[in-house]
Parts: C-alpha cells; structure tokens; sequence
C-alpha cells in the first residue's frame, strides 16, 4: 500500500455498559486504514458489530458506549473529538455518510430539492437563493439524481431513486471519506449493481470509501480491499482480487461465508455466531469452526492477512472455487 | 395443487397491480418466481398466501376454490399455508417473546396443550438456542427473528410454503442456513413452495423451476 492513508483506525474498540454492571465487547481491537481513490469493504453477518464501529466514527454512539483506540482522520482523532468539532466540522464535511435505507433517512414531509439545499446552505458558503438553488442541482447530477425528480417527496422516489438522493447529501459537503452503511440491503440485484457502481465512480473520483455491508456480490463489485467481521473483530483483511478469485480466503470463516453463496457450495457456517456479552476468552469462531484445535483457547493474533491459529494455507485455497460439492 | 387463476390484484380497483396472473405449484414442487423490485410480486405472494383478496380471478388450493382471504379465509385452507415475509422486524409483534411468536399458530388453532414440545422441536429444526426463546424481537438479530419468524410458518405443519423475499434481509451464511431448513422440511413433508424474489442465483439454486414475472402476469 503506496497510499497514504486518510483513515487510519487503531485497535478501535467499542464496549456498552449495560445495567447491571454488565458489558457489551461490540467491536475489539479493529485496525486498518482507507487511503482516497480505494474502497475498503467491511463484511460480516449481521450484528456482528460492523454498524457500531461506523457510529463510533461519526462520534454517533449512545451515551454508554465507552470507546478506545485511535481512528484518525488527517490530524484529528475521531474517537476523542469533543461533539462541536464533530458537528461542525466532522459529520458532512469530512466524512459523508451514504445511509442505509435511504427513504427512513429522508424527511417524508419535505422535497428533495428541499433536503438538499438546506444540505447546501449547512455545509457550504453558498448564499443567495439562486446560486443555492444551483448547487443544489449541481449536486444532484453529481449524484446522477434527475433534476425532473427534485419537488418530489421521499415516497414517490423508488428505491433506486432515493438511494442517489441520499448519496446527493453525501457529496455536498464534498467529503474526501465517504461511509456507506449497508447501502444495498433490501434492493434487487439491477439496482444493488447500479448503486455500487455509482459509488466506485465517486471512488474513483478520488475518495475514500468504507462500505459496511453484508452483501458479498456487492462487496466483490466494488472493493479494492475486505475486511471480515466476525463477533466484533476483524478476523482478516485481504486484497479483494485474492480474497474473492485465488488464492481465496484464509480464514475459515471467511471461507464459510464465501462457500455459502448459492453460487458456490451453498452451504450455511454451522451454528450461530456467539453473544457478543459473552464472548469466549480465545478466537469466538471456534466452536463453528472444523479447523479448531486446543491452541484456539487462546486468542489469536492478527498476522499477516489474517487472525487464526490455522489459517487455510495460501498455495492450497483455489480449491475453494470448486463446485463439486453439493451438500445443498 | 396451488393453483392462480386469472388473478387480478391491487389496492385500488381502477389501477391493479397486476393483472390475469396464472401460476401453479404442484405437491412437493419448489417453484421460483422472479422479478423486480415493485413489479407486484408480493403482492402475488400475498394473494396465493391468502392474505389479500384478488379482485378477479381465483386461487384453488388441492382443488378446492378458496372463497374467502385473510381472516375470512376458511380456517382448514388457511392453516396449510406457510407464509414467511421479508422483513422479520415487521413482521413480528415486539411485545413477544420468540417462544411465544414460534407458538402463535398453535395457540391460535387450539393446540395450546402440546405447544410447548411443539415450540422445542421447532426451535431446534431452525436452530435456536434456547436462551434466544426467552428474548424478545429488538434483543436478537434479524438472521435469528427470521429463524422464529420460518419457525412460525411450519408449526401447523402446512402442505404449502410462501416465502416473500425471506433471505433479502440476511448474510450469505443465514441465507443458505435457513433454506436448508425449508428444503429439509420440504423432504420430509412433500410441502409445495413459493418463493418470491429478485435473486436468480439464489432462486435457481433453490427451486426446481423459476418463472420470470412477464410470464406470469401482465402490469
């Protein structure tokens, strides 16, 4: 990696106190770095932590969350600015937030030409009513928005429509990070396809780009690099061309995952993932996993690409692409 | 058989959704039906599920024409169907606990005394553990509501199956788990299904046959 970073996160960890003196591990020692023109996609199942470490970014957690670790944007570290540098000059300014569900994320009652000057107006030294109505049309094509499309409400715009929209809001304060929160879910695959490809374009455009999402086809799409989530860690964090082709995954979960596409093997990872209150003093996917010995007791370090004890080795994985098993 | 007839349906008479839908599941057939998003598919589903009335047409189901939906729907043609939607989170009541919603169906059709084994067995099958049953719907994920909402759908043990969109919500791993478990249930059963959706990948591993949506019925 040439590039320099623009979001280095460092042993990122999120915990919530919960009544009772009882505590939440959401996300534990998370480490990796975006660097503008390249899209880092973190996976994982659901509720494996990776939405609470994009709020932790944004400085958006609840008040019992208790943060640790360093995730720095530039000079400043997110994780310890007070809320008015976050508000004024953070959220929309240097990093854009893509929503997920982008409709619950409009205001129902208001047009989106509406959204987006008010967007202006906030984030820009735009005044006057004309050059405002501009840039808000600027923005729009930016976002391949159509401007016929402006003086409608929220619920007349199709999923597709509603998701520029919001990415329209995003790139007005013209962030140089952009974080996409599941920005796919629940749409077919023509729109997840013109939605992720969208979202390169700004990449290549010279931002950077976390994209959280659970969607593995779109993550192959887009990504240039993929970090896999499992239980609140980052279990590995590979090149996306060897991650998806060959050699493949190294991490067992990260295999299982992969395998349980239904182009593939079609197979679920056994079991379910652990409660992140309770998580197991060594490596968490072992009681899923086929690989785990006594050493898996202990955590295991992140090296390399990858945290295991017994990691698939690299030379042997291609046979991951096979299609011969039919368990299904 | 599952049988569509004809079917016109929508939310406002003058502008169907769609219209002269034809579509037929045989016993034990998984059939695939695929389109895209606001093409009127679930809306398709919920007629054939019985949970919307179509305004022309008819649904005949193992012969029989079905005279009324949703709640008019006639008890014994109703409990043969299982219906799992897309969103679990709105698809179950917040204030139960998910051995609760699991035992819905049995309560609701008189068979309160055995729910309790039945929730077990079912539980097991969609592979909850048991400290999941206890909690409510905002204390799991929605990979683990989805498994007691499918739960749900099998505890009357119903001859027909329509999922809408069941794995769209859900991760590669709980996608291919909890069509495992309908197509496990399906072996066992000879249940027919219908699966809704907009993957054709996902679809055409899963059914015996898929049918694009311009085959089915006109706009």
């Amino acid at each position: 990696m040439t590039l320099v970073p623009l979001l280095s996160v460092r042993d990122l960890s999120v915990r919530f106190l919960l009544p009772g003196g009882r505590r939440v591990d959401v996300v534990s020692d998370a480490s990796f770095d975006v660097a503008p023109g390249e899209c880092l996609a973190l996976i994982g199942e659901s509720g494996c932590g990776k939405s609470v470490l994009a709020s932790a970014l944004l400085g958006l957690l609840p008040a019992n969350a208790r943060t640790a670790g360093h995730a720095h944007l530039g000079d400043l570290d997110l994780l310890t600015a007070d809320e008015r540098t976050l508000a004024r000059a953070v959220r929309g300014r240097r990093i854009g937030l893509v929503p997920q569900s982008p409709a619950a994320h409009l205001t129902p009652v208001r047009t989106i030409r509406s959204h987006i000057e008010e967007t202006v107006a906030r984030l820009t030294g735009v005044r006057g009513r004309a050059a405002r109505r501009k840039a808000a049309e600027q923005a729009s094509l930016r976002a391949e928005f159509p401007l016929g499309h402006l003086d409608r409400h929220p619920h007349e715009l199709s999923g597709g429509l509603a998701q520029r929209a919001a990415t329209a809001l995003a790139l007005v304060g013209d962030a140089p990070l952009l974080l996409a929160d599941e920005p796919t879910t629940g749409l077919d695959r023509d729109l997840v396809d013109r939605t992720v490809d969208e979202l390169r374009r700004h990449v290549d455009d010279g931002h950077a780009l976390l994209m959280i999402t659970h969607d593995l086809a779109a993550a192959e799409r887009i990504a240039d690099r993929v970090a896999v989530m499992y239980a609140g860690r980052i279990v590995e964090l590979a090149d996306a061309d060897a991650f998806f082709g060959s050699p493949g995954p190294r991490h067992p979960y990260s295999r299982g995952l992969l395998e349980a596409l239904p182009e593939r093997s079609f197979t679920p990872v056994p079991g379910l993932p652990p409660e992140l209150g309770n998580l197991p003093a060594g490596c968490a996917f072992a009681p899923r996993c086929d690989r785990a010995t006594d050493a898996c007791a202990a955590l295991p370090p992140f090296e390399n690409t990858v945290a295991c004890h017994h990691p698939v080795p690299a030379d042997t994985s291609h046979a991951i692409r096979t299609p011969e098993d039919t368990r299904a | 058989m599952l049988e569509l007839r004809a079917v016109t349906a929508g939310y406002d008479r003058r502008a169907p959704v769609f219209r002269d839908a034809h579509l037929t599941v045989a016993p034990g057939e998984a059939v695939g039906l695929l389109g895209p998003s606001g093409c009127g598919k679930s809306t398709l589903a919920r007629v054939a599920a019985l949970l919307h009335r179509p305004d022309a047409g008819e649904v005949v189901l193992d012969g029989m024409p079905v005279r009324g939906f949703r709640h008019r729907a006639p008890r014994e043609q109703r409990t043969t169907i299982g219906v799992v939607f897309q969103q679990p989170r709105l698809a179950a009541d917040p204030r139960l606990r998910l051995t609760d919603l699991i035992a819905e169906p049995l309560r609701a059709t008189g068979r309160r005394a055995s729910a309790a084994d039945r929730v077990a067995e079912l539980a097991d099958t969609v592979g909850l553990t048991p400290d999941l049953l206890g909690r409510r719907p905002h204390e799991v994920s929605d990979g683990q509501l989805q498994r007691a909402c499918l739960a749900r759908a099998l505890a009357l043990k119903p001859r027909w199956l329509v999922c809408d969109e069941m794995t769209a919500m859900l991760d590669a791993s709980t996608t291919a788990a909890l069509v495992r478990v309908v197509e496990d249930y399906r072996a066992s059963t000879g249940a027919g299904l219908l699966s809704v959706g907009h993957d054709r990948t996902l679809l055409t591993r899963w059914c015996d046959r898929t049918v694009p949506w311009e085959a089915v019925a006109a706009g």
